[in-house]
């Protein structure tokens, strides 16, 4: 490789650091991606440049090929998705960079270790090769893991399959002892490359990333594809070590370092422990928790639309059932007008509310919410006290009481808004249905607490119609 | 708070008690005593509990209830007291021949002070009451419903600056009016509790300039959040673990103490709030720092039941200086504004029933083991159970305004400095040692590796929550880099290789191109409210 392509990469990971530093801030975030996409096109035609020495005819044809129907379906998709559906899209992609790990893996191996190239340029020999042999193995495993974990949360955000942690005995005894077959493998691989061997270790890692993914319950989410993000990132520099590519090892560790990142900030917001989550399937030993019974006040639309017309602040706290329910824009139009009559209106986002860190925002955002009504639990829950009205929408277990107050609950110590604190909550809800995480919710049984039953984005639509008779614009 | 009860009410016939069980409001048998334990309004939601109540005649008169309102609640109003109820409630803790009134087995819900008055914890406990003290509740977020402290408290405050504002005789707020300017009253107060920060409110919803002091550093910003101006003793101090202030070092004490004498001379008025769990209050304001006040300025003094703040206080009495000053040491603030004081009361009562009536049947179910309802039970079948077992909370003190606490977070595990600093070497070996051995190609990429990983950290490290799924649909972008990957292996190899590195190549594009885009617009979407910066 010539010196001009490792200006190249340099050029490029330096775009990149500047793109995830820029898509740290609002003001900055626009110019990040564009920062990114320069990023990728340098390194894109710097190796095209050098395919293009020495690939055949074919092999530039197949690669143009590839790139433009991969741009197409790209593009294509990215225009179509629903905001809503950001969290199955993006687990959908990280799968694609795992996959691509594994065969570049595979391929790696059959270059060098399998002997399908004559070409000398890629003859190793002693230690060098036993570290191909090692690397080989490792890149395989972690996209294979990153595959197939990320194609089970794409199937469980889409609820294509039940959302319900699997539990299947001595689970974590089932990790561990993949861990320990794969260790097991890759020496063996190392001193004996056999084809079977990378098989079986792509066989085992498959089901590795199967497992974990599959023993995590649907609310803890947020976590699980932030956490994907970061293994398609490792997968990505471990592909890079393999083929001895400087760009690939340094953008394979800032997305997985990034991730890992942002996946330990969702932790804390969760108070889980973070090696628990990398484990799989946290949260799923629920202990005894306090039975919670008691009667529910339920409220109509126009009752709302009142509370709402003799507010002085009103908040509202959105979660996973208003993406469902595709109740964004209602309640941004409910939102406008509260504000048009001089109401106070802010919403509190909890960070894991939704299935992808950030999730609310995205959809308030594509709803036309100011950015900057829209606050940070901890930027929030010190006024929710002083806040005459409460819209829970689609929330649960972000909002439950028995996290703060009830020790033996499985939510227990989880940071949570405190909306009970306000004068008037209203739940926005379907029926009396557990939350994910299985847990009751003593909120709803509050004497501050009224219901408000069915489908969120009609509720919100009725309230809308309710208060325009109570108060005509104008 | 006044909790001195003094005569008694003559013996009420007992009545045979059948489930459900039932509830005795008694009128409060000090003079002073202008509240009511429960109010009609509270009396309802207790028999909604499944509870029936009965209420002796004109127990809520002084706070504004008459016997028709408690009667209309669902509330039989009975003749003479009712202390022979199986549950009594009270304000003020029963004198000596009250208790002996009490049934055996009933339980006691009153203010019991448990900390100044461990006899009459003894005389409950000897007469087999269960005895449950509304002013003993643990200052855990849990419990902030049933707090009298802090709903007593916060009334307390408020009128402690409208007793100020009365005996001020001036306008609080400045004025500059056709007849010249008046420059607004300055209040210094002195210890940022509830009752602080209710007079803080206050104070400076009257329109006064307020400063308050507090060796709690971390209250700075609910003063701020009230209006008033925090002044810092700049001394270090040890954080409070149990939500009260601490006994304060002598440092502190010094530089206070300066600060005292320069707001002396330059305040108005002067609220003092200062209390230490189980120990006289301190003493904060001397006699001379009262004497360089300006004649006409006012003192509160609201810890004047546990001994006062201020040198020259007398307990339930205004004093009026030599230079002028008024010195108001009433302990019978909350009193001050009975129906209100009551209904929070009572709903405090509402709240500890709902507690120890999980089934909203009418029994009482005492659960020792919550920590709540341990903190409060002082006796119970014949014995006392004053002090409980220490409850730590976070720093910050219950039900306030500006920063209620937060649910304790999950003890981290801490390592002590030599098990980090160890875990650190082996890290730092391991990584040597890898490096070092491995040949001069790996050790290059290695070290690339490692930095990135730094790099990567530290560039996301204060991204904006908004924005974490954009941040996210870009590093997804990125890690489609492996098509460089793929692009080298496509033409270099045979057909297998060719077709596998094609299918790579193709995967990726989808993701770079497709999270770029979606990013691109996500970010579209994101917008600010017009006209603000």
């Amino acid at each position: 490789m010539q010196t001009w392509t490792t200006a190249a990469y340099l050029i490029a990971a330096l775009l990149f650091v500047v793109s995830l530093a820029g898509l740290s801030k609002h003001e900055t975030s626009r110019s990040g991606v564009v920062f990114g996409i320069a990023g990728m096109a340098i390194a894109l035609v710097a190796t095209a440049v050098v395919a293009l020495g020495s690939a055949s005819g074919l092999g530039i044809a197949l690669l143009l090929v590839a790139l433009v129907i991969g741009a197409a379906i790209g593009l294509w998709r990215a225009r179509v998705v629903e905001m809503t559906g950001m969290p199955e899209l993006i687990a959908l992609m990280h799968s694609f960079v795992g996959l691509a790990a594994v065969l570049v893996g595979w391929n790696g191996f059959l270059e060098v270790e399998g002997g399908e190239v004559e070409g000398d340029h890629l003859q190793l020999a002693g230690s060098l090769l036993g570290i191909h042999h090692a690397e080989v193995a490792i890149g395989v495993f972690i996209g294979a893991v990153t595959f197939t974990g990320s194609i089970i949360a794409y199937l469980k955000l889409s609820a294509k399959i039940a959302s319900a942690p699997l539990m299947l005995p001595g689970k974590n005894g089932l990790n561990l002892g993949a861990l320990v077959v794969f260790a097991g493998l890759t020496v063996w691989f190392v001193i004996a490359p056999q084809v079977w061997i990378l098989a079986v270790l792509t066989v085992v890692a498959l089901l590795l990333g199967l497992h974990l993914v599959a023993s995590i319950g649907g609310g803890d989410m947020p976590v699980v594809v932030s956490m994907l993000n970061s293994y398609s990132g490792w997968a990505a520099a471990a592909s890079g070590f393999l083929l001895g590519n400087d760009l690939l090892i340094i953008t394979g560790a800032l997305v997985g370092s990034s991730g890992a990142y942002l996946s330990y900030i969702m932790c804390k917001a969760m108070n889980r422990s973070f090696i628990s989550v990398i484990a799989g399937g946290f949260g799923a030993t629920a202990s005894a928790a306090a039975a919670v019974e008691g009667e529910h006040r339920e409220i109509d639309a126009a009752g709302v639309a009142e509370m709402l017309a003799d507010a002085r602040s009103v908040v509202i706290t959105p979660g996973y059932g208003m993406a469902v329910a595709q109740a964004q824009y209602p309640v941004a139009d409910l939102t406008r007008r509260l504000r048009e009559q001089g109401v106070e209106v802010r919403f509190g986002v909890h960070p894991v509310a939704g299935r992808l860190p950030g999730h609310m925002n995205v959809l308030l955002a594509e709803a036309q919410v100011p950015y900057d009504i829209v606050l940070e639990m901890d930027e929030i829950n010190d006024d929710l006290a002083d806040t005459d009205v409460v819209l829970v929408i689609g929330a649960n277990d972000t909002v439950n009481p028995a996290a703060a107050e009830d020790p033996g609950s499985p939510i227990a110590g989880m940071p949570v808004l405190r909306v009970w604190e306000a004068a008037n909550v209203v739940v926005f809800k379907r029926s009396m249905a557990t939350g994910y995480a299985g847990v009751q919710n003593p909120l709803f049984f509050r004497e501050n607490t009224q219901m408000l039953f069915g489908d969120a984005k009609e509720r919100v639509e009725d309230i809308l119609a309710a208060l325009k008779t109570l108060t005509p614009a104008g | 708070m006044s909790d001195s009860p003094e005569a008694a009410e003559p013996a009420a016939t007992p009545s045979p008690t059948a489930p459900p069980l039932r509830i005795g409001v008694v009128a409060e048998s000090t003079k002073a005593e202008t509240r009511v334990a429960l109010t009609p309004e509270t009396v309802r939601k207790v028999i909604d509990l499944g509870y029936t109540v009965t209420v002796e005649t004109g127990a809520g008169v002084r706070a504004g209830f008459d016997d028709a309102a408690y009667a209309a609640a669902g509330a039989e109003v009975a003749e003479g007291p009712v202390w022979d109820a199986d549950v009594v409630v009270t304000i003020d803790a029963p004198a000596a021949d009250e208790i002996e009134r009490l049934r055996p087995g009933a339980t006691l819900v009153s203010m019991l002070a448990p900390r100044f008055e461990p006899e009459r914890v003894e005389a409950l406990a000897v007469r087999g009451v269960t005895a449950l003290a509304m002013d003993a509740v643990p200052r855990i977020s849990r419990a902030q419903s049933l707090d009298v402290l802090s709903s007593m408290a916060n009334i307390a405050g408020y009128r402690a600056v409208i007793e100020a504002a009365h005996a001020f005789g001036r306008f609080f707020t400045g004025q500059v009016t056709a007849a010249g300017k008046v420059p607004p009253a300055k209040v210094l107060v002195a210890g940022v509790g509830v009752a602080g920060l209710a007079a803080i409110a206050a104070a400076n919803s009257l329109g006064a300039v307020v400063r308050a002091t507090d060796p709690r550093a971390e209250v700075a910003e609910q003063v701020k959040s009230l209006g008033g101006e925090y002044l810092a003793v700049e001394v270090e101090q040890e954080a409070s673990t149990d939500g009260y202030a601490k006994a304060t070092s002598e440092d502190y004490d010094r530089r206070a103490a300066e600060i005292y004498s320069e707001q002396a001379a330059d305040v108005d008025i002067i609220i003092t709030t200062a209390l230490i769990p189980g120990r006289p209050a301190p003493k904060l304001i001397t006699a001379e720092q009262v004497a360089s006040m300006r004649p006409g300025s006012v003192i509160v003094d609201m810890a004047a039941a546990q001994g006062g703040n201020v040198e020259g206080t007398v307990a339930g009495e205004a004093v009026v200086t030599d230079n002028g000053v008024t010195i108001i040491g009433y302990t019978d603030l909350p009193g001050r504004l009975p129906a209100q004081a009551s209904q929070l009361y009572g709903t405090n009562v509402v709240n500890l029933l709902k507690l120890l009536t999980p089934g909203k049947d009418g029994r009482l179910v005492l659960d020792l083991d919550d920590v709540v309802v341990r903190g409060l039970t002082v006796a119970h079948a014949g014995e006392t159970l004053w002090p409980p077992p220490p409850v730590s909370v976070s720093a910050t003190p219950a039900v306030q305004p500006a920063a209620a606490p937060q649910a304790e977070p999950r003890p981290e595990k801490k390592r002590s400095p030599w098990a980090r600093a160890a875990v650190g070497i082996v890290g730092a070996l391991a990584l040597f040692g890898v490096t070092a051995f491995a040949p001069a190609e790996l050790a290059g990429h290695l070290t690339v590796f490692v930095l990135a990983i730094v790099i990567g950290f530290y560039v996301i490290g204060n991204v904006h929550h908004a924005l974490h799924t954009p941040l996210m649909s870009v590093t997804n972008a990125i890690s489609g880099i492996i098509v460089v990957g793929a692009i080298l292996q496509i033409g270099a190899g045979s057909a297998l290789v060719t077709a596998l590195a094609a299918v790579a190549v193709l995967l990726a594009a989808i993701n770079i191109v497709g999270g770029f885009a979606v990013t691109r617009r996500m970010l579209s979407m994101f917008s600010r409210s017009p006209g603000r910066s």
